[in-house]
């Protein structure tokens, strides 16, 4: 019966970042009538959390999927100190012309951890608040939304 | 179809150690996890029952029931123990959270009859916990 049964591994982790909801797409009014009070010129910022979800064989020798020193240290590198206490727009070159939403945060956390090499990365999850959170699962995306689009390429 | 949920918590304790490693071996892999007096953590275990809502009652299953296959098969076996030396299922296994889940939807699955179980999340703390759930199911 365990045969059947898939195992995930979740983790939460913490960055704190600025940014501001803003399309060059868009008139100055287009704008704030669309993104509102998040259109601020100055920005404003969030306590961003991202639980990451990997799974895989459970070792039997060490009763994990991954070990969490591994998992902690690549997310550390390829999220936390990316993203951690910057401002979205100017300091992560993903959003300097994608807008900075956390669908987009979500998707470009994504693309930074899905060649994790010990593990799959099977989804992430986003909570840009306690109250909004964002899931991204590597789904295909329209053209607009490709990760590999100019502004979006790593 | 729709998804119950229902939380327990139960507090114990545990080491990582695996005799087949040297010391050094198991210290490198599982840090200070492999403390030989062990630590302990506040587990919070959520049970995700999947069914349709029975016409009668409107139930997928009585709560009440399920509340007591938890407290028998969870609580009583798992709440204040050190998981290592008085979990006979996690005998020559590392109690991790990986381990410990599987353990747990092999304990529930067939006491379960009411509904089907659809998803276990079992937290370690707050920033760490695992899932179990079929092949192929959503882990919604």
């Amino acid at each position: 019966m365990s045969d059947n049964l898939k195992i995930a591994l979740g983790r939460r982790y913490n960055f704190v970042s600025s940014h501001r909801l803003h399309t060059a797409a868009l008139s100055e009014e287009e704008n704030y009538r669309v993104f509102g009070k998040c259109n601020n010129p100055f920005g404003h910022g969030h306590n961003y959390v991202a639980e990451i979800y990997v799974s895989g064989k459970v070792d039997p020798a060490t009763g994990m999927i991954v070990n969490l020193a591994d998992l902690d240290a690549f997310v550390e590198r390829e999220v936390v100190e990316v993203f951690d206490h910057k401002s979205l727009n100017q300091d992560v070159p993903a959003f300097r012309d994608a807008v900075p939403t956390t669908e987009n945060v979500c998707i470009e956390i994504f693309q930074r951890l899905k060649n994790f090499p010990l593990a799959k990365i099977e989804r992430v999850r986003i909570e840009e608040t306690g109250n909004n959170s964002f899931e991204y699962a590597g789904e295909a995306l329209p053209d607009h939304a490709r990760s590999d689009r100019q502004g979006m390429a790593q | 179809m729709v998804y119950l949920t229902r939380k327990i918590d139960f507090s114990a304790s545990h080491l990582y150690h695996n005799p087949a490693l040297s010391a050094e071996e198991n210290k490198r892999i599982f840090g200070k996890c492999n403390n030989p007096h062990g630590h302990g953590h506040n587990y919070t275990l959520e049970v995700t029952v999947v069914g349709e809502p029975d016409p009668v009652t409107g139930m997928v299953l009585d709560l009440k029931e399920l509340k007591r296959i938890l407290e028998q098969e969870i609580t009583q076996r798992m709440d204040h123990r050190f998981l290592n030396y008085e979990v006979a299922e996690l005998k020559d296994q590392i109690p991790t959270c990986e381990n410990i889940v599987r353990v747990i939807w092999n304990l529930l699955e067939p006491k379960i009859k009411q509904g089907r179980l659809h998803k276990l999340r079992l937290y370690e703390t707050p920033d760490l916990f695992a899932e179990c759930y079929r092949n192929g199911a959503k882990p919604a």
